[in-house]
């Protein structure tokens, strides 16, 4: 049995029924064509394409306190960062935080989606709220997080709900033994993106036929855990994979809340955070922070299709 | 139906229609909006200057106030806010969107790279009216590279109430400090605060232990066990439960003080008349205490001064008016030292003029300034800061070694001395 039928994506749109006779239809599709994806396009190139590319120019060179450098150093650069112990701690740092954000975002996610999708009232207004978060920004999200959930002090909201219990101020930021920082991080982050992924597995919930829980019903299989784990975890494959995915491309990004959380330390420094400050801080190395770029690109690459394989993203509808 | 049902809406016209909207948005948005108009008197020039975003109220209306008052050029102000000033700074000073004047502290690199322009011509008239010590840290081979316009030194603010009730005294030494906090600890009060990150007392802490950043051969001079002793000392008060970890703002705002966070905070005079105002006379300063026998009581004699990007477009613009504000119009800078946060005028000329500063608290201020100040080393560069600053998170936030980040240290901050000073 199959489920949705794949769209034709080769196929153009139905043309309209319209009996008036049209101007040539080529150049003015070329020129629509042009029109609407020149914008972004142009904007792809000067803000994507050509960092990128001059960015892989200067990983080559020595380039302190300049972008158009003359020394040209080979794989000096490369060399530095792989050898430098702050780059590679960054990417142990990465490693902890995908571990603890992937799979808490995708469970909470999956939760909310299966919720909202079961209530019988009020479900626009429950998506609505739990996607909001979505449109708060990482930087003003971080300093709610910091001065007033998570500050140390006896009326930020943590110490004050603890208190109740008799524990005494904690300094979630600042006192890296135990490292609490991870908890603001990951909170800050879960609450941030959840909705976000919550509509994505919503979407796929709806997509499931019902058939497929009235033939389990009729088979003897119990609502609950058993329907969950047999027909719908099996369905949401594909968006799984999909959600995963997106997760571990957006935790490889993460800088915000780390910049702004936790300031002059020397641990907490994901990829990103440690490559602005080897670019931008005070010695100003674009060639070593464009060779760090480029590694992390790599290796951005290296996971995404290795994920891609393991968990079959992007294999069609028959790889369920 | 009306008219509207004849109209033929397909796609096709909606989106033209659309288009030739947003179209003739986008077109209007390119007119007017040029700034100001032309004609003025010194329409021809242009200058943009750079100051990080200062605490105090009526600070940022201010610096707009001079600009707007100076006749020979358009003077734009950017008022960057955030805790990274230096980053942002550096990084806009590559690109051809730089500020032709900047505020910053003098740090040596920006010398040597051509990136400061010499003020020498600007400043030597004036020289005599100017803090020696101001001068001798903006001076490189004879050569003045900036004009200082405020000294703003740092301490310890205290509530003496606090004190009182505690039965406790200033402290003399580290080690009593660390007793004096422990008695003034209660479960809503904590006995001190050194700011978030702890950094700002670094500088203090190796000037309290007999030590310093850099000797006058420009060699590491800040590698000693009475320094590693301090770092051992602060991490026993980071641990102890006494200090403020974490608070809602900052070493440089006053707040965690007014607000009974804190007993004892580590701040600046600027934010004197802030304290006086919410406390009346339930305070009191003191200097950081020393940290050995050897060491002597430390205060941070920070600041800012006014630089010349020396690779602008606009030089000499940029001098002129550079000099017309920070060396002709002694009313600004008096205004801009002593009417919003208390600040050390550098010039002699208004520092004695400065009725505010001569009684009371502030004057308290100005006797610890020149008694146990220390300034800023020219040769003491961003990248030595950021060094040690790493090494008070290694050691004191983190709990490692203080010798084994001090050898890490050593090799940034020797790599950084090599480079400058061959």
């Amino acid at each position: 049995m199959s489920t949705t039928p794949a769209r034709d994506a080769a196929r153009p749109a139905p043309a309209e029924g319209s009996p008036r006779p049209r101007r040539p239809l080529r150049t003015g599709s070329t020129f629509a064509f042009w029109l609407f994806t020149g914008p972004f396009l142009l904007g792809l190139l000067i803000f994507v394409y050509v960092p990128i590319l001059w960015s892989a120019w200067l990983s080559f060179f020595e380039a302190r306190f300049t972008v158009t450098p003359s020394e040209f150093t080979g794989f000096e650069n490369y060399r530095v960062m792989l050898t430098d112990e702050q780059f590679m701690g960054s990417l142990g740092t990465f490693t902890v935080f995908a571990a603890l954000i992937v799979p808490t975002t995708w469970a909470l996610s999956l939760a909310l989606a299966l919720a909202v999708n079961r209530l019988r009232f009020m479900r626009a207004f429950f998506r609505s709220v739990f996607f909001l978060p979505t449109a708060v920004s990482y930087v003003a999200a971080s300093l709610v997080w910091k001065m007033s959930l998570f500050n140390g002090v006896r009326f930020g909201l943590a110490n004050t709900v603890l208190g109740v219990f008799g524990v005494d101020d904690t300094a979630w930021l600042a006192d890296p033994n135990p490292p609490w920082y991870w908890l603001v991080i990951v909170t800050v982050r879960l609450w941030l993106q959840a909705g976000f992924y919550m509509i994505l597995f919503l979407a796929a919930l709806q997509n499931i036929p019902r058939e497929l829980y009235e033939a389990a019903a009729i088979d003897g299989a119990r609502p609950g855990w058993q329907t969950f784990r047999y027909i719908t975890l099996p369905q949401l494959r594909a968006t799984s994979a999909a959600v995963v995915l997106l997760l571990l491309v957006a935790a490889y990004q993460a800088f915000d809340e780390f910049f702004n959380l936790l300031s002059k330390t020397t641990w907490g420094r994901p990829p990103l955070v440690e490559l602005y400050y080897k670019a931008l801080g005070d010695n100003q190395d674009y060639g070593a922070g464009s060779a760090g770029a480029l590694i992390l690109t790599l290796l951005i690459c290296l996971v995404t299709l290795l994920q891609g394989r393991f968990m079959g993203f992007g294999r069609g509808e028959d790889a369920r | 139906m009306s008219a509207w049902s004849t109209h033929h809406w397909n796609r096709r016209s909606v989106l033209r229609t659309a288009m030739g909207l947003a179209a003739a948005g986008g077109l209007a948005a390119c007119g007017g909006n040029t700034g100001r108009d032309g004609g003025g008197p010194g329409a021809g020039k242009r200058l943009v200057q750079y100051f990080h975003a200062y605490g105090e109220a009526g600070t940022e209306q201010a610096v707009r106030r001079y600009a707007e008052a100076y006749e020979e050029a358009d003077v734009t102000t950017q008022w960057i806010t955030g805790s990274n000033f230096e980053s942002k700074l550096f990084a806009s000073l590559l690109t051809d969107k730089a500020p032709d004047v900047f505020e910053f502290h003098p740090q040596i690199q920006l010398v040597r790279s051509g990136q400061v322009a010499d003020l020498t011509d600007l400043v030597e008239p004036v020289k005599d009216d100017f803090n020696p010590a101001d001068i001798r840290s903006h001076t490189v081979d004879g050569k003045i590279y900036g004009i200082r316009m405020i000294d703003d030194p740092q301490f310890f603010f205290y509530r003496r109430s606090m004190f009182e009730k505690a039965g406790v005294g200033v402290p003399a030494t580290l080690d009593e400090l660390l007793a004096t906090a422990a008695e003034l600890t209660t479960d809503k009060v904590k006995g001190i605060y050194l700011g978030n990150t702890l950094h700002p007392v670094v500088n203090p802490m190796i000037w309290a232990s007999g030590a310093d950043t850099l000797d006058e051969k420009n060699e590491i001079a800040y590698h000693t066990d009475g320094v590693v002793e301090g770092f051992r000392t602060l991490r026993k008060l980071f641990t102890s439960g006494d200090l403020l970890l974490d608070a809602p703002t900052d070493f440089w705002d006053p707040s965690a003080l007014t607000q009974g966070l804190t007993a004892i905070q580590w701040c600046g005079m600027w934010a004197m008349p802030q304290m006086q105002q919410a406390l009346g006379d339930d305070l009191g300063i003191f200097p950081f205490p020393k940290v050995t026998a050897a060491g002597k009581p430390a205060v941070t004699n920070g600041g800012w001064s006014m630089f010349v990007n020396a690779k602008g477009e606009n030089v000499e613009a940029a001098k002129e008016y550079v000099k017309w504000l920070w060396i002709d119009q002694k009313e600004y800078q008096e205004d801009w030292a002593l009417s919003y946060g208390f600040h050390i005028p550098p010039r002699t000329s208004i520092a004695e003029s400065a009725d505010k500063l001569k009684s009371g608290l502030p004057a308290e201020g100005v006797r610890l300034f020149n008694e146990f100040g220390h300034f800023d080393n020219i040769g003491w560069t961003q990248a030595m800061i950021t060094a040690l600053e790493d090494v008070l998170a290694d050691c004191v936030r983190k709990g490692g070694d203080p010798e084994r980040a001090l050898d890490k240290a050593d090799e940034t901050v020797g790599r950084e001395l090599r480079k400058l000073f061959g």
